[in-house]
């Protein structure tokens, strides 16, 4: 499981989110779990397309609030898209089959992941999202 | 067999709905039977939905005796077995698709997996009854938005879709930024009518210059900026602009392309789909500009608009006429494509 040093990076715009996408996207390993925490227009499918971006995923990647996951199977790794906020526990996600995801040989992406994280392994990378000063700009945490 | 009409059962579990329809030589409906509307236990009111696997397996034979009770027959007059295989989330639709399977083989009644988004385009054949194709097609619900040419029965192009935010998906989430609550649809829908909506002037995305795809997901940034900034000003917000006005947004671009489309590819239907076709401002406005062109509206009613059997019993019963059936390795296809 790759580990992510801490660090806190501000972003002024979309370019800036894409560039930290793609490098995230290159250091991803099977069986990496990215945990996306933040208020809705923060950029969570923002990133998420750019991380599937960097992994060759080739199909468009539109927001699986609905169907709760999507499948990617184009890419250097099959990627396995989740939005969980319609969920209200770990629980639910275990009740649609998600275990076998999270432990399989792909990479899961999960937005509003504070949602299930009673049941998200330890190594688990957590992005947390949070609006900056202008707009456009981000203040992104990773750990 | 019914009185000589060949009838088929349709059976949907791809995400929130349990449900089972059966039909009559494919267009006449004799049973729509939906899991959420005869469960009054639900935990949550039925506001949550019911994606777990374990509760489409709790549902699914009272759903299908349900069925068949309200069309009055038996499983030995069944002719035919169609089920939803695809998109959508893998243990829920393997629920329906091994009950397909189980009833196909001790029964020997043919099989047929059909593909969800046909599902929602055949649901026009029900209340549309000299509807043939081709036709031009625009899919709005809570997970999809597109712009369908239709061939024939089964077969379409997908000419846009949606890039990020779904149309449905829009609204639950504007709504929830105005505080209106889930649903966001119906909700948004109703506040806009008290609502101006040239109030705020969000941005129409149209995309590329021909383009039929949409981008959605910055509408609800823009409601959250219009309110930060209101908020700042001391001024008080009115819910109503904002419904109005984004939904016409939202409307309009969906509205443009699809007459756009029925244009160029020389189409004199626009005939929809999904949740979203119940919105009563697009109807409004797609009835008006495609009415400028000579070109006919159609949509389902509300009930054929949301997830149901009936469209997948209808869909298969076309698939099946064709010469189509699925053997007893069908499986399901979570990232199916139209």
């Amino acid at each position: 499981m790759r580990q992510f040093s801490e660090r806190r990076i501000s972003i002024k715009g979309v370019d800036e989110m894409r560039e930290l996408g793609l490098e995230l996207a290159a250091a991803l390993e099977p069986g990496d779990i990215i945990a996306m925490v933040g208020n809705l227009g923060t950029g969570k499918t923002t990133l998420s397309k750019y991380i599937a971006e960097g992994l060759g995923v080739t199909e468009a990647l539109s927001s699986p609030t609905f169907n709760i996951v999507k499948e990617y199977r184009s890419g250097r790794l099959p990627l396995f898209h989740f939005d969980v906020y319609r969920l209200s526990s770990g629980d639910d996600l275990v009740d649609i089959g998600a275990e076998d995801y999270l432990y399989g040989d792909g990479v899961c992406l999960i937005e509003w992941a504070d949602i299930v994280a009673d049941i998200l392994p330890e190594e688990t990378i957590v992005i947390r999202l949070e609006y900056g000063e202008n707009e456009g700009a981000r203040e992104v945490t990773i750990c | 067999m019914l009185d000589g009409k060949h009838i088929t059962l349709g059976i949907e579990s791809s995400c929130d709905e349990t449900a089972v329809g059966i039909v009559a030589d494919g267009r006449e409906l004799l049973a729509n039977v939906i899991s959420s509307q005869i469960d009054i236990h639900t935990k949550f009111g039925g506001v949550v939905p019911e994606i777990a696997s374990r509760k489409h397996l709790e549902n699914i034979n009272r759903v299908i005796d349900a069925a068949l009770g309200e069309a009055g027959i038996t499983l030995d007059q069944v002719d035919l077995i169609g089920v939803t295989k695809g998109p959508g989330l893998v243990g829920a639709l393997l629920v329906g698709v091994a009950a397909a399977k189980a009833l196909a083989w001790t029964k020997g009644i043919p099989l047929v997996g059909v593909n969800h988004m046909h599902g929602h385009i055949a649901s026009n054949y029900i209340e549309h009854k000299e509807l043939e194709p081709p036709f031009m097609s625009l899919v709005v619900s809570g997970g999809h938005t597109n712009i369908i040419m239709v061939d024939d029965y089964n077969t379409c192009r997908k000419l846009g879709s949606t890039r990020d935010d779904a149309a449905g998906e829009a609204f639950d989430k504007v709504a929830r930024v105005i505080g209106l609550g889930y649903p966001g649809g119906p909700k948004v829908d109703r506040a806009a009518k008290e609502g101006d909506r040239d109030a705020i002037p969000f941005k129409r995305v149209y995309l590329e210059k021909g383009s039929y795809d949409f981008s959605f997901s910055g509408l609800k940034t823009q409601a959250l900026n219009y309110i930060n900034t209101e908020r700042q000003a001391g001024r008080p917000i009115d819910v109503n602009n904002i419904a109005a006005s984004f939904q016409e947004a939202v409307v309009e671009v969906l509205v443009d392309k699809a007459v756009a489309a029925a244009l160029e590819y020389g189409q004199k239907r626009i005939v929809m789909a999904g949740g979203v076709a119940s919105n009563s401002r697009l109807r409004e406005l797609i009835t008006e500009r495609a009415g400028a062109c000579g070109i006919e509206i159609l949509r389902p009613s509300p009930v054929l608009c949301t997830d149901n059997g009936v469209m997948i019993a209808c869909s298969a019963y076309y698939a099946y006429r064709k010469g189509e059936t699925s053997d007893l390795t069908l499986d399901a296809d979570p990232a199916l494509e139209f």
